[in-house]
């Protein structure tokens, strides 16, 4: 398409210079080819020889502290309370996944004098590379949506200004997993296998927990996500490596490989395509506890009894956090929304919008979500800093087990 | 102006008009890429990952499903081309609409209607059939539905200006059907040929939805893996690299297509277009009919099967997904679904508006500012077709942060990055419009005593204000559909279309996957129309696409 007018090249030359096309077409394919193949044809062992480096200015002792080498100093509670906020403008930055009932934030305006405004960015990994990227001059003045698995890449890469909510102390501790109060538990939420209650009518005939998967009773039924593409999916593999250790978790996994285990790279994907939300090929996934509640509410047509079931064993415990992020230019208002994060107010609304629970133990749970809610009594968690080491080597490791 | 000013105005004007396009390149495009690579890179982690093993295969395999879906796509666009160039069929114009849509509709809509369409064929591997999901098949199935458009459009639209006596002629001489098509049609075609495939190429080689959707887990290529070393793995050392591999790669790739391009370049086009034949005989027929077909299907079986989700009501069918769509209650938005195509109308108008004016410019500078500049520019318009959306993602978060362009947490970002893939396809089908101005009415309106900008503007003014139209309309469709950049770049309150989509699809419960699939059939039909546009505003005489 780039024959000129003006070309000084008559159409008769140019015909005789055709026949030279093909081979200049393989000489420029193949200059494309070998800058590709130079990197593939160096004598360098294998990437593990040398690991990639971890973020935010990790030591040796990667597992050793999730704090950050210069700790900023706490916003004061007591300043919060006397600042001048009227008129100011707080930036809320969240995951795609943040959703809120309408005008949830008009009471805090009236209240303080605050506008929020919000911003999205990918999912929480995209969040928090953003964070860390942008860190000391951040797009934002508050972060919500940093969860139990990222928490510490997060806080070490120097993020989050510290703040002791007083509103914590309605909130249960062993939920307050950052170092130094970085950060501020909002919710929680649990990932569990869910089941399909057509394929399994009894409940007694749905696996009871991790080991039944790998039983042939449950071949070729299994989906879950792909952990290094899905949080849900990531925290599936920690709720293996908790339960079998770091010795076990490897065999446990190739057993479920041999017993016909499916990969989908997101949640949408597994749960409403592969596992049909209950009427699809696999009949059991990884999902969240709060699935039947989302199962119920959105049913079409309407039903009164979920069409899936929970695993109660070997939930993983998620918690997600928000923080003040350094740099901002309005800490105290930060605090501010902060301190309304947990108010029973937007407590209130998080379950039926996020379909996690609320933190803070005031706070009323709606009672579409009481009814068909499981309470997980004793779920799995792991220490934010030991995630945070072991994360790429795990996902690596699975990575050869299962997909390769 | 004077006789005696025109050589300093002359000195002047194409840097001036090179600036605007070249200024946007430069702030929008190269600024934020080589910010996110410089904070990306440390000391020697470009060669460590260069050299590592498992770099050269995921290259290696990037480059040759780009490579395989391009072949296979152009198998398929080809006949169809023909077809539509040449043949003079009932409903033509809403075939090159049909083709579009796909091509704009985002990867999880297309996706998730190619694996129904896997499930009803019995192609899911279910009950120990033939399985194309989860396969690299699947992979080029999916290239093959989205970018069969690009061939069918630069193809055909190049194809309906070759004339066609040569082969008439080779034909009463003697020579076979096949050895015309060989010999006389194909070496004429090859600009618009390498054209197609170089584009097709650059949207394989940065797929990322179709490789992370239909092509199962375990099968990364270099667009996905800069992505999850960048926002997975936070590893900004990593994806850095990654993406001067990916962006060397795309500038080789480039220049490789334009060489050919310029190489294969015969003059043979005729300055109108030829005539459609009409379809005489039943043999004819036929031949259309094979030829439309495989296109045809793979366009309308995802979107049949996307509307009839959009249709499933509960046990039967209803259009209640539809009425839904006004509702901003309980749908996980903060705004009615309605209310993102409102949104994505909005950033789609702004975007193609930019496209056109810096597009335009750039234009202009391509055809007649001199060989190397202008060829300097068309070819860094085309490389960020190629670059990574978390690379300008995070670029344009990282790099414009400082007053007076502090635009990240902006309404202007999400048209100014989907602009950046606009303004290719306005080039493209902008500057074979100017190249076909006839230089002698240039010359007969100087003669009739206009300036030499006055008759520039009379003369290329009148044939490029209308192929600009079509330029600005390909560019809306594809804001439209945009999702990698937007992603990054646009407000919960203001989502558009594509993002709506993913944020409803993301979530549990039938009603709002109904309502995904009605926002979806939204979007294909909006696309349709503003593509039916485009071919009302089309000029009979008008080259490119």
């Amino acid at each position: 398409m780039s024959t000129s007018p003006s070309s000084p090249m008559p159409v008769a030359v140019s015909r005789t210079r055709r026949p030279a096309g093909p081979a200049r077409t393989g000489a420029l394919l193949a200059l494309v080819l070998v800058a590709g193949l130079l990197g593939a044809c160096t004598d360098d062992p294998e990437e593990a020889a040398s690991p990639p480096p971890a973020a935010g200015g990790a030591s040796a002792d990667g597992a050793a502290s999730c704090t950050p080498d210069d700790l900023p100093t706490a916003v004061d509670p007591a300043a919060v309370d006397d600042a001048d906020t009227d008129g100011t403008t707080v930036k809320l930055v969240t995951h795609d996944s943040f959703a809120t009932s309408d005008g949830i934030f008009d009471a805090f305006t009236a209240d303080t004098g605050i506008e929020v405004e919000l911003l999205t960015t990918g999912d929480a990994g995209t969040l928090v590379s953003q964070s860390v990227l942008t860190a000391g001059e951040p797009v934002a003045d508050v972060l919500f949506g940093i969860d139990t698995t990222f928490l510490c890449r997060g806080t070490r890469a120097g993020v989050f200004t510290p703040y002791e909510s007083p509103a914590l102390v309605d909130v249960p501790d062993d939920l307050e997993q950052a170092p130094d109060h970085l950060l501020t538990p909002i919710d929680v939420g649990d990932v569990c296998l869910n089941y399909s209650k057509a394929a399994f009518p009894d409940a007694s005939d749905a696996p009871a927990g991790l080991a039944d998967l790998t039983e042939p009773a449950f071949a070729d039924a299994f989906v879950t996500e792909n952990p290094e593409t899905s949080s849900p999916g990531f925290a599936f593999l920690l709720a293996t490596i908790a339960t079998f250790g770091e010795e076990g978790w490897e065999a446990y996994w190739e057993d479920l490989r041999e017993n016909g285990l499916e990969v989908d790279a997101s949640w949408d994907q597994a749960y409403n395509e592969t596992f049909g939300a209950g009427t699809g090929d696999r009949s059991i996934v990884t999902s969240y506890a709060s699935s039947p509640v989302a199962d119920v509410l959105y049913a079409d047509p309407p039903r009164s009894e979920p069409a899936i079931g929970v695993v109660p064993d070997a939930c993983f415990r998620q918690v997600e956090f928000a923080g003040i992020l350094r740099g901002t230019d309005h800490p105290e208002a930060a605090a501010a929304l902060i301190d309304f994060l947990l108010s029973p107010a937007f407590q209130e609304d998080i379950p039926l919008n996020m379909f996690v629970e609320p933190v803070n133990e005031r706070a009323a749970l709606p009672a579409d979500f009481e009814a068909h809610r499981t309470t997980i009594a004793n779920p799995l968690t792991l220490d934010p800093a030991a995630i945070e080491a072991g994360r790429d080597r795990w996902t690596e490791r699975w990575t050869e087990i299962v997909l390769r | 102006m004077t006789a005696r000013g025109r050589p300093a105005w002359r000195r002047l004007a194409w840097p001036a008009v090179a600036s605007v396009p070249v200024l946007f390149l430069a702030l929008f495009f190269a600024f934020p890429v080589g910010t996110i690579i410089g904070r990306g890179i440390t000391d020697g982690s470009v060669l460590d990952v260069l050299r590592r093993r498992s770099t050269g295969q995921l290259l290696w395999f990037t480059v040759w499903q780009a490579a395989a879906s391009t072949v296979l796509t152009m198998a398929v666009g080809l006949p169809a081309a023909w077809a539509v160039a040449r043949v003079d069929l009932p409903g033509r114009r809403l075939l090159r609409a049909l083709v579009l849509v796909p091509f704009v509709l985002p990867t999880l809509v297309v996706g998730a209607a190619l694996r129904a369409t896997f499930e009803r064929f019995g192609l899911d591997g279910s009950g120990g059939g033939l399985r194309l999901q989860d396969t690299v098949w699947a992979i080029l199935l999916a290239h093959l539905v989205f970018n069969v458009a690009v061939v069918v459009r630069v193809v055909g639209g190049y194809w309906a200006f070759l004339d066609p006596r040569a082969g008439e002629a080779a034909r009463v001489l003697g020579a076979s059907r096949w050895r015309v098509a060989r010999s006389v049609v194909a070496p004429r075609l090859a600009p618009a040929l390498w054209s197609a495939a170089g584009i097709v190429f650059l949207f394989c080689f940065t797929s990322f939805g179709v490789i992370l959707t239909v092509g199962g887990p375990g099968r990364p290529t270099v667009e996905t893996e800069i992505w999850r070393y960048a926002t997975q793995r936070t590893d900004f050392a990593t994806a850095a690299a990654l993406a001067i591999l990916q962006l060397a790669t795309v500038v080789v790739l480039v220049l490789a297509v334009n060489l050919l391009e310029r190489r294969t370049s015969t003059g043979a086009a005729a300055r109108r277009p030829v005539p459609p034949a009409r379809v005489r005989s039943w043999r004819r027929r036929l031949e259309v009919v094979a030829a439309l077909g495989p296109a045809l299907a793979l366009v309308v079986v995802p979107l049949v099967v996307l509307v009839e989700r959009s249709l499933a009501v509960g046990d039967g069918h209803g259009l209640a997904n539809y009425r839904a769509l006004g509702r901003t209650t309980d749908n996980g938005l903060f705004v009615a679904p309605l209310t993102a195509v409102a949104n994505s109308l909005l950033y789609a108008a702004a975007a193609a508006a930019v496209a056109v004016v810096v597009g335009g410019l750039a234009s202009v500078v391509v055809v007649h500012a001199g060989r190397r500049p202008g060829r300097a520019l068309d070819l860094a318009l085309m490389v960020p077709l190629g670059t990574s959306a978390v690379t300008l993602g995070f670029g344009m978060l990282l790099a414009l942060d400082e007053p007076p362009l502090d635009l990240r947490s902006s309404r202007a970002i999400v048209p100014i990055a989907q602009a950046l893939v606009g303004i290719p396809f306005v080039v493209r089908s902008t500057v074979p419009a100017l190249r076909a101005v006839d230089p002698r009415q240039r010359e007969a309106a100087s003669v009739l005593g206009a300036s030499p900008v006055r008759a520039r503007l009379a003369v290329d003014g009148a044939v490029v204000g209308r192929t600009l139209l079509v330029g600005a309309a390909f560019a809306f469709a594809i804001s439209l559909g945009e999702f990698g950049a937007t992603s990054f770049l646009a407000r919960p309150d203001a989502p558009t279309v594509p993002v709506a989509l993913f944020r409803l699809l993301g979530q549990p419960g039938a009603e709002l996957r109904g309502q995904a699939m009605a926002l979806g059939t939204v979007l294909a039909a909006l696309t349709a129309v503003s593509v039916l546009v485009i071919e009302r505003l089309r000029p009979r005489d008008a080259l490119g696409w």
